[in-house]
């Protein structure tokens, strides 16, 4: 060891591989990450299940090519269905059913002193083309109401508007062409003095059928006479107040929604990420002024701007309001991550491998690129899921105010928006695309969880 | 502590200022105007009521007008309803939506600690689990969705019963306040639950309560008085944004359940495009959460002296 050091001590040594073979295969952060999500049996799930609402909205038009803008005007507001089966109905003459014998009618009574129809009934099938019924004339009566509820009547006033006023007590009988929609319906017949009506009532439960006309079957290429029954195309969602397939538009909307949800807070954390470090790198007034400013776009009130922003930016006739709705998003979405990201750089700035970088002479970019980024990498991605659900909640909130994607475009939020007018009536509009969005934000969250669990290097250890 | 409590507020009060400004400038930028919802009328018309409103002015002058205008209080009067302030629309209905927010606040806050203290204590076993699948799905179901659903269960409970035992929209009494506040403080509650799940597991294996346990103290006393009361501390810092939350939240909840709160009357200003209501509700709700923020901060201070400030 003795003597000055030469030149050719400061050489490499050459490559000795059996001094590199470490006890333990090494990990890379992306390795373990990976390893302990694997391990997280709810998170690897949520994993899976994004990964099928992804392939839901990019392969579901390929599955299921409905066009989800079509109207089906004979099958509104349907529970699902796998082809319902429709009777054809000829609607060319008008139907009169038998009229009672004057014998029967008799001389007129007032309203107080009539009884009831002794008998009410369907003649034919009844369809939602047409109900023909029937009734026993009432002894004395110079008229008929007929009225239809969904729910059996429990007292008189319970009866609702009237279906038709029938004038002449011989005329008992009449074809309900109103559109009665396919399902239970409640008729009932009040016989009347031609002014007031009598107490006693009768009502008939019918089960209507689907029906179709002759003149739309054969629009549908069906060339078969009446009383023939035919499938009618399968909504396996049901279809919407519109008549529009819901699979389809849960698909498309999925398409819609999932971009706005996930690009939103992609551009959003960019440029947070890039903000963020900038101010960290630079530090000093120049990071106080920066993060002085996020700090008031934080204060924003985030609703009341997004309207406004959304509405600024506007919508011309025909355009669906994506452009507008993420550039409000992104807007107002990025000082979240940018101060995350400033307080991971402001502390890697200050780790001992990037000053040891920073001796041997690395430059800026080699260390914002090799160093800065990577090691942010993993807070940005969690953050970035956890930012998917509170943009895919944004949208479908704007939406539901009427103020996110404009109609027709599909979105989740807008078909909740539709669905929850008719959810009385037909809760499956509703129900299905708040499954999906309560599907999705339940799968970022769990996703969120375990890859803050698998990255985040401060709870390593703890439970 | 006056100092920082002087510097606290002189940030809100620029801050309040930027809320103001951005809201001026980014509703202008909005096409059409608030007179444009009238019926076409003449020119000369037209002209008058610009003038009349200020709206003849170039838009730094009207800028100005304004903020000397706001800083006196006035936040004018009304477009669309007219010979109405903006003050009064706003002293009518914000209380509406206040004790709406702060009843739903306090339910958020006493069902938040309480779950999050038992799954604490029961960690591991079916409580913890039943109590963190509950939260899990509020999570996940936007708040609109589950109003619906509270309407619906609504309806099927007067059937049950019969009669009318709960409204299902609408506002004046008590029975009103019940599920609009339970609904708009339920995602609350479950942020609040998970925040103080985590706070007390932290606190459960602190040194003073294995003391506590070695001094011989009942396990209610342990948990009363040495677990919650220190887990309680980190909830408490997170009541602004809940705040916020809160209200925002407030503006479904309202429209679903036909509440006149302050935020239906703030949608519709926005579609009218009226300026002084717009105006009016940001800068007023702005303020409201940045000296909420605020105060909360400096009742923290108080609550937890260790990190009292100044």
């Amino acid at each position: 060891m003795a003597g000055p050091l030469a030149a050719d001590d400061f050489l490499p040594l050459p490559p000795q591989p059996a001094m590199e073979r470490a006890v333990r295969p090494s990990r890379s952060y992306w390795q373990d990450g990976w390893r302990r999500l694997r391990q997280n049996r709810s998170a690897f799930a949520a994993l899976g299940l994004v990964l099928g609402l992804l392939l839901f909205a990019l392969a579901g038009p390929l599955l299921w090519p409905v066009d989800p803008a079509a109207q089906d005007l004979e099958q509104l507001s349907r529970p699902p269905t796998l082809g319902e089966r429709a009777l054809l109905v000829d609607l060319s003459s008008e139907w009169s059913g038998t009229p009672a014998a004057e014998s029967e009618v008799g001389a007129p009574l007032p309203a107080a002193r009539l009884g009831r129809s002794s008998a009410l009934s369907v003649v034919g099938s009844p369809t939602s083309q047409s109900v023909r019924l029937q009734w026993q004339a009432v002894p004395g009566a110079r008229g008929y109401i007929l009225y239809r509820t969904d729910h059996p009547p429990m007292e008189g006033d319970d009866l609702g508007l009237p279906l038709v006023r029938i004038i002449g007590g011989s005329e008992v009988s009449h074809e309900d062409r109103l559109n009665p929609q396919p399902g239970r319906h409640y008729y009932s017949v009040v016989a009347t003095d031609g002014v007031d009506e009598a107490d006693g009532y009768r009502t008939l439960a019918v089960e209507v059928q689907l029906g179709l006309t002759l003149d739309e079957a054969r629009r549908r290429g069906h060339e078969l006479p009446a009383g023939a029954s035919v499938t009618l195309a399968p909504h396996p969602l049901g279809t919407d107040y519109l008549g529009r397939d819901l699979l389809a538009r849960l698909i498309h909307g999925a398409r819609i929604s999932l971009f706005i949800g996930l690009t939103a807070p992609l551009l959003s954390i960019v440029i947070g990420a890039f903000y963020g470090g900038v101010a960290g790198y630079l530090g000093g007034r120049t990071d106080a002024l920066l993060m002085r400013f996020a700090d008031f776009v934080v204060a924003l009130p985030f609703l009341l701007f997004m309207i406004l922003f959304r509405i600024g930016f506007g919508i011309g006739p025909g355009e669906s309001g994506i452009a507008p709705l993420l550039l409000a998003m992104v807007l107002l979405g990025w000082p979240g991550t940018a101060r995350l990201v400033r307080g991971q750089i402001l502390r890697i700035r200050e780790e001992g491998y990037v000053q040891a970088a920073r001796l041997m002479g690395a430059g800026t970019p080699y260390l914002v690129l090799r160093h800065m980024l990577p090691n942010t990498m993993g807070v940005i991605l969690v953050s970035l899921t956890f930012a998917v659900p509170s943009a895919i909640f944004t949208e479908a909130f704007l939406s539901f105010i009427g103020m996110g994607v404009a109609p027709p475009t599909p979105s989740w939020g807008s078909m909740c928006n539709d669905g929850i007018k008719t959810m009385l009536t037909h809760p499956h509009e509703l129900l299905f695309p708040a499954l999906v969005i309560s599907l999705t934000v339940l799968a970022f969250n769990l996703l969120g969880d375990g890859l803050r669990d698998a990255l985040d290097a401060r709870l390593r250890g703890r439970e | 502590m006056h100092r920082y409590l002087l510097r606290r507020l002189v940030e809100g009060v620029i801050t309040v200022w930027f809320i103001a400004t951005a809201t001026f400038f980014a509703m202008h930028l909005v096409p059409g105007d608030p007179l444009l919802n009238d019926k076409a009328v003449p020119k000369e018309i037209r002209a008058n009521l610009e003038q009349h409103y200020g709206l003849d002015q170039p838009l730094p002058v009207q800028y100005l007008r304004y903020l000397g205008q706001m800083v006196r209080g006035d936040f004018g009067i009304s477009f669309t309803q007219k010979n109405r302030a903006v003050n009064d629309i706003i002293r009518e209905h914000f209380p509406v939506s206040a004790s709406l927010g702060l009843v739903a606040l306090a339910i958020a806050a006493a069902g938040g600690i309480l779950w999050g203290a038992l799954t604490a204590r029961y960690r591991g076993r079916w409580p913890d689990a039943l109590i963190m699948l509950g939260v899990i799905v509020a999570i996940s179901v936007p708040g609109f969705v589950v109003a619906a659903l509270a309407q619906l269960a609504i309806v099927e409970l007067n059937r049950l019963a019969g009669r009318s035992l709960l409204p299902v929209a609408g506002w004046g009494e008590w029975r009103h306040f019940v599920v609009p506040a339970l609904v708009l403080g339920l995602g609350t509650m479950a942020y609040l639950t998970r925040l103080m799940r985590s706070s007390m597991l932290e606190v459960i294996h602190a040194d003073y309560i294995r003391t506590a346990r070695a001094k011989g103290l009942g396990e209610a006393r342990i948990f009363f008085r040495h677990q919650l009361r220190n887990a309680i501390l980190p909830v408490i810092t997170v009541l602004g944004p809940a705040v916020a939350a809160i209200t925002t939240g407030g503006f479904v909840i309202e429209l679903v359940f036909a509440i006149p709160g302050l935020g239906r009357y703030f949608v519709q200003a926005v579609q009218q495009l009226d300026y002084t209501v717009i105006m009016g509700t940001t800068v007023f709700y702005g303020a409201f959460l940045v000296f909420m923020v605020i105060a909360i901060d400096i009742l923290y201070g108080f609550i937890d002296p260790r990190i009292r400030v100044g």
